[in-house]
């Protein structure tokens, strides 16, 4: 334990955007909340729970764009499949919202969710045994995730499959799952998918302060596994995850098993994609077979290249942008925000490599002697 | 009246004789006294009408028999009644153009009964039976395998012996086999010979007649029958198995097309290209619009559509190529991210211009249709046409890789880009052709699918992952190795889908594929040596 | 062999299952010999890269290959360490590693190290990051992750450094160093590593005269504690450095011997000299291979 306190304090000095993150984050999460839980509805700073529910979605592709960062901004592979993750880790909460719905469905049926009954089912399949359980769910929504990319991974980057060759690979891996999971057989709703939940641990799911509590939460976990995603990558492993991407051939003749890295990395990637589906099917309220589609996985992508990837605080950033674009976009002239997307993706890998957080360096740097001479004077 | 025949004779004149000017006006005189004519004369005039105009009266005989034949009441002229979505109406009999203006109470049903009805399907029977082209004679005894009666019979039984054409006389012989078989009062032995005929075919009424007969009093003959039928069942199921290759071959061919031009950006310029399927889906919108443009000449309109689409798609590609693909050289994982949103743009370009909803493109009639090869194994025509199609694509694809020019400086690049460059191959040119040419064939590819799926603005995303699979399962720049993936993948799909259900066979295979390359990175033919790593 | 045979094998009382036996982790050089090449075969779609190569190095020797492009040293070391499957032959390192069945890892990890041709450093990393990744430490996932640089780790660090010069440039990235600064840090992280092999491709390619001899000090300080082997076109710095050279030529040895035995021998001067068509038409080959 002192051991790993050590390996933490140690971190601290490392990434310099870490605590400044952390501090804005979950000061603007207790500012929005606070707006929304004391000031009245027709204050000008009152935040809507709407809004609320929003933000809190934003932090959970936030956390997604983590996720996809680290396996790509940092190892250099490109998952084509993340969305696969984050639809797994969603289920899973899914799973768990359907069976406390209880026998409030549409069939009042007290075991079977409703699309069970109208396909005629008379017993809970094996794997939805459990999932009643808050704390099995939970288990499920980390494990799912974390056992397909420990497979997948183990299978692939032992074989040295690499480049774009993974890239498909993972997105077939996506595609196969769209494809199963919009069969009604699969015993996940199939076409619907997952839907009408009702409560929490026993809390409302309509209420402000459930939604408000699930937002917090969501910032919460968002700064928890942005400081260990820190730490992690700027430990040894870190480094040598990064000898990966730049490397990989010379990193095996220092004597490091880069399959097993990655493997590791890969894994610990998908099991943040599934816990930012587990935090986000409770503030949608839905989960269906799209998450699945590969078009989903490939948006992750941008908004970690628009972002910046290879910096945590860009992965974040770019999530963040990009999707408020798209609510606005979206709201405006929807037929425009493909084009825009698409224009996205051409100019952002033509133009910005390096994402806003390049910029942003390059900036930096044009501008840090006239500050410093301005601190003269 | 003079009209209605000379009608007829541009019908059926290349069937029937030319009427001679004296005949015409008995066979006028014949319907006008058909009009009004009582029962009992009916037959007589019935069998002069037959005898006068031969195969050409069969229509006339059809209304009858259906019962639907009338005659105006005030020029006594015949016409056929016909709904038309609820709508009575009426038309000539002979060339099925509308008489309009006409009511009910205007016409007068000519009545058949019983009698006549029989004789009229003998007539027709006969009529067919006798008619000059063997096809006609040969459909109308398979027509007349699930209505023989004793009189049907008797004509096929006058008409077996003197019978020239070999598959007519064969298709006789399996009708009086099937009316042999089935008289009880016949002697076991002859019966069990006709069985035994029976057992040559795959007629469902020949079926039908088996599974009958399995019900018989004499064991032999259940016995027979029950062989008979197994027999029957085992060669069906060698059909199917066909048929089943036929449609494995026919998905093949359309991976092949869609993931040719794959293969050659790939495997040259190892670009991934996710724009492809937009390739594949704008040569589909260039049928479309080609067949817009020409609505009178669907027929011809592929052949203007596919070097159109040759053309659209292959422009759109060496453009994208000059303005995005070439300045990411090097860093396939960026292009890939380009490509994706150029195929973005594209969609919602489609959508914007055309619909976001599918568009049908017609068939030309020569594509339409299917080649029936025996009653339980019939091969459409548009697939069949699709696979010779890839085929040639391919075949002219390995040709110009390896014989022209062009060729040798896409070889030479895709093996050794540096080299090709220090020896004055011009790498630009090249890979703006390249990619032009991997473009335009999936533009092909697009005109091929239009026949086969609806058009809509998704067309290229349904293929995209699946031309991938291929490309890796084939090995990249091996255009073999693609051809060989395409056929596995697309049999192997439609193998799997009878047990399987097409979703799960999806699966299946796309599963395979990702524990395949894990297996051999490089796909089925890689390229060896150091040069490959 | 039938399945009693099979069963009796498994069961012979005087062996060890091999899951069971300790890990040898030491290598056995008590025949004074630390790596044998026997048969090594391997083509590449027809063309015999490596042809019934046979090649022993003594335990703390310092050895040059020579030869002409396509002779295969390049790909002698690639199958050595890992990176490329022969076709038939066996490389064992000491008495008891057989090299052919580990991957490039795990031969790191017994104390073979390797500079490349090109120098290859980890560019986008410190000069110092470059050096703690190579040094001969527990290169497990876990270990890693928790692992701290003890004081010894960062006095070794600044050791290798001095040796190869870089000490005022520790905290650059590597790849903002100049070739010969590449080509330095590269061996540099040899060193760091504490390999008990080395293999070496054309180390002074790139580097300035003074440079060259440093570099040849430093080489021959290192055998004697270390095995080295070096691949060089360069004759001049060979002959500053060799005890023994071997020649390879087509994918087997010509000849070894001293320098001297070397430049007297009919064969090599026939190869190098006499036919000069010979040695061209397979320096043409390798280059199309090795691209």
């Amino acid at each position: 334990m002192s051991r790993l306190t050590a390996w933490f304090s140690e971190g601290r000095s490392s990434g310099k955007h870490t605590l400044p993150f952390v501090v804005i984050l979950l000061g603007v999460t207790l500012l929005a909340s606070a707006a929304n839980l004391f000031l009245p509805a027709d204050s000008a700073l009152y935040v809507s729970t709407y809004t609320i529910t929003l933000l809190g979605k934003y932090l959970c592709y936030a956390m997604l764009a983590l996720a996809v960062d680290i396996i790509w901004g940092y190892c250099g592979i490109l998952s084509l499949g993340h969305g696969a993750f984050f639809a797994l880790g969603g289920y899973a909460m899914g799973m768990y919202l359907m069976r406390q719905i209880g026998d409030r469905g549409v069939y009042g049926d007290p075991l079977l969710p409703d699309f069970m009954v109208f396909l005629d089912w008379k017993e809970l399949p094996w794997f939805w045994l459990g999932m009643d359980q808050f704390w099995f769910a939970m288990l499920m929504a980390v494990a799912v995730p974390g056992l397909l990319a420990f497979v997948f991974g183990w299978l692939a980057f032992r074989s040295r499959v690499t480049g774009v060759y993974l890239s498909i690979m993972t997105q077939a891996l996506t595609y196969a799952l769209l494809l199963a999971f919009f069969r009604n057989e699969m015993g996940f709703g199939g076409n619907n998918g997952l839907t009408d939940f009702k409560e929490i641990l026993g809390f409302s799911l309509q209420s402000d302060s459930t939604r408000i509590s699930l937002f917090i939460i969501t910032a919460l976990l968002l700064s928890v596994i942005f400081v260990i995603s820190q730490r992690i990558l700027s430990s040894r492993f870190g480094k040598v995850v990064l000898t990966i991407r730049d490397a990989e051939s010379r990193s095996r003749f220092i004597g490091y098993r880069t399959d097993r890295y990655k493997v590791w990395l890969f894994v610990y990637s998908a099991v943040i994609a599934g816990i930012a589906g587990a935090l986000y099917v409770p503030q949608v309220g839905i989960i269906n077979p799209g998450e699945f589609s590969p078009v989903n996985s490939i948006e992750m992508v941008i908004w970690v290249a628009v972002g910046g990837r290879g910096t945590l605080i860009g992965a974040v950033i770019g999530a963040l942008l990009v999707n408020y674009a798209k609510t606005r976009f979206t709201a405006i002239m929807p037929d425009a925000w493909l084009f825009a997307l698409g224009a996205m993706f051409v100019l952002v890998t033509l133009y910005l490599p390096k994402g806003l957080m390049g910029v942003y360096g390059q900036l930096k740097a044009k501008y840090r002697p006239t500050n410093a001479k301005e601190s003269q004077v | 009246m003079r009209q209605l025949i000379a009608l007829c004779c541009c019908l059926f004149g290349l069937l029937s004789f030319p009427i001679q000017a004296a005949e015409t006006s008995r066979v006028d005189a014949l319907f006008t006294e058909l009009a009004g004519a009582k029962l009992k004369h009916m037959e007589l005039i019935l069998e002069q009408l037959e005898e006068a105009k031969g195969e050409a009266i069969l229509p006339l005989f059809r209304v009858l028999l259906g019962g639907d034949l009338y005659y105006i009441k005030a020029n006594k002229n015949l016409v056929g009644k016909f709904d038309d979505q609820g709508k009575t109406l009426y038309k000539q009999v002979f060339n099925d153009t509308l008489v309009p203006n006409l009511a009910k109470r205007d016409v007068k049903k000519i009545r058949v009964n019983n009698k006549l009805r029989g004789y009229l399907r003998n007539a027709i029977a006969r009529i067919q039976l006798t008619a000059k082209s063997p096809s006609v004679r040969e459909s109308a005894v398979r027509e007349l395998l699930s209505k023989l009666d004793a009189s049907t019979v008797v004509i096929l039984e006058d008409l077996y012996p003197n019978e020239p054409n070999k598959k007519v006389k064969e298709a006789m012989g399996l009708a009086l086999a099937m009316h042999t078989a089935s008289q009880t009062e016949l002697a076991v032995s002859n019966r069990l010979v006709a069985i035994e005929t029976l057992s040559t075919s795959l007629e469902n009424d020949v079926r039908n007649a088996l599974t009958k007969l399995t019900q018989d009093d004499n064991p032999a003959i259940i016995k027979a029958a029950q062989g008979a039928l197994e027999q029957i069942a085992q060669r069906a199921k060698r059909f199917a198995f066909v048929d089943q290759l036929f449609f494995g071959l026919s998905l093949g061919s359309v991976l092949l097309l869609a993931s040719i031009g794959l293969a050659i950006t790939f495997g040259v310029m190892g670009v991934i290209n996710m724009a492809h399927g937009e390739m594949i889906m704008l040569g589909a919108y260039t049928t479309y619009v080609v067949q817009l443009i020409m609505p009178n000449y669907i027929d011809y309109s592929i052949w203007v559509a596919i070097p159109a689409a040759f053309l659209v798609s292959g422009l759109m590609g060496v453009l994208i190529e000059r303005l995005v693909i070439r300045h990411l050289h090097g860093r396939p994982l960026e292009t890939l991210l380009a490509t994706f949103g150029i195929s973005l743009i594209l969609q919602q370009l489609v959508r914007t211009i055309f619909s976001p909803l599918n568009r049908q493109v017609s068939t030309p009639s020569w594509m339409s249709g299917s080649w029936e090869i025996n009653p339980v194994l019939s091969l459409t025509l548009n697939r069949l046409y699709i696979l010779a199609f890839a085929l040639l694509v391919f075949i002219a694809l390995v040709i110009i890789l390896k014989k022209t020019s062009l060729g040798l400086n896409v070889r030479a690049v895709s093996q050794n880009r540096n080299m090709a460059k220090a020896m004055g191959v011009k790498t630009n040119w090249v890979d703006a052709m390249t990619f032009g040419l991997g473009s335009g064939i999936a533009g092909i590819a697009g005109v091929a699918l239009s026949q086969l799926t609806n058009v809509g603005p998704n067309l290229g995303q349904a293929y995209i992952i699946d031309s991938f699979m291929v490309v890796v399962f084939g090995g990249v720049g091996n255009l073999l190795g693609t051809l060989v993936a395409a056929f596995t993948l697309g049999i192997a799909t439609k193998f799997l889908e009878p047990t399987t259900g097409a979703v799960l066979a999806a699966i299946l295979v796309l599963v395979f594929i990702i524990l395949f390359i894990q297996k051999r990175p490089k796909g089925l033919f890689p390229q060896k040596g150091r040069a490959a790593e | 062999m039938s399945a009693l045979d099979n069963t009796r094998e498994l069961f012979r009382r005087d062996q060890v299952w091999p899951f069971l036996a300790p890990a040898q982790s030491r290598v056995n050089v008590d025949n004074q010999m630390i790596l044998y090449v026997e048969d090594l075969n391997l083509s590449f779609d027809g063309f015999k890269a490596l042809n019934n190569l046979n090649l022993y190095i003594n335990d703390g020797e310092l050895r040059c290959l020579i030869g002409a492009n396509g002779a295969g040293k390049t790909t002698l070391m690639d199958v050595i360490t890992g990176k490329t499957q022969c076709d038939s032959g066996t490389v064992y390192f000491g008495q008891n590693h057989n090299l052919l069945n580990k991957d490039e890892a795990e031969i790191a990890q017994l104390g073979i190290g390797r500079k490349f041709q090109k120098p290859t450093v980890f560019e986008e990393q410190t000069v110092f990051d470059n050096l703690e990744l190579s040094l001969k430490t527990d290169k497990r996932v876990l270990p890693t992750l928790f692992s701290r640089l003890t004081p010894t780790q960062i006095d070794r660090i600044d050791e290798v450094l001095k040796t190869i010069g870089l000490a005022e440039h520790r905290f650059m990235l590597a790849g903002a160093l100049s070739h010969g600064q590449k080509q330095w840090l590269e061996i540099g992280m040899l060193l760091a590593a504490d390999p008990r092999l080395l293999l070496i491709d054309e180390p002074v390619a790139g580097m300035t005269a003074q440079e060259t001899e440093r570099t040849a000090e430093l080489l021959t300080s290192l055998a004697g504690e270390r095995t080295v082997i070096v691949v060089e076109h360069d004759m001049e710095f060979v002959r500053s450095i060799a005890r023994t050279v071997t020649v390879l030529h087509q994918g087997s040895v010509l000849a070894e011997g001293t320098m001297d035995q070397i430049q007297s021998n009919k064969d090599v001067i026939e190869v190098y000299l006499g036919e000069e068509a010979v040695g061209e038409k397979g320096a043409e080959q390798g280059k199309g291979e090795r691209a």
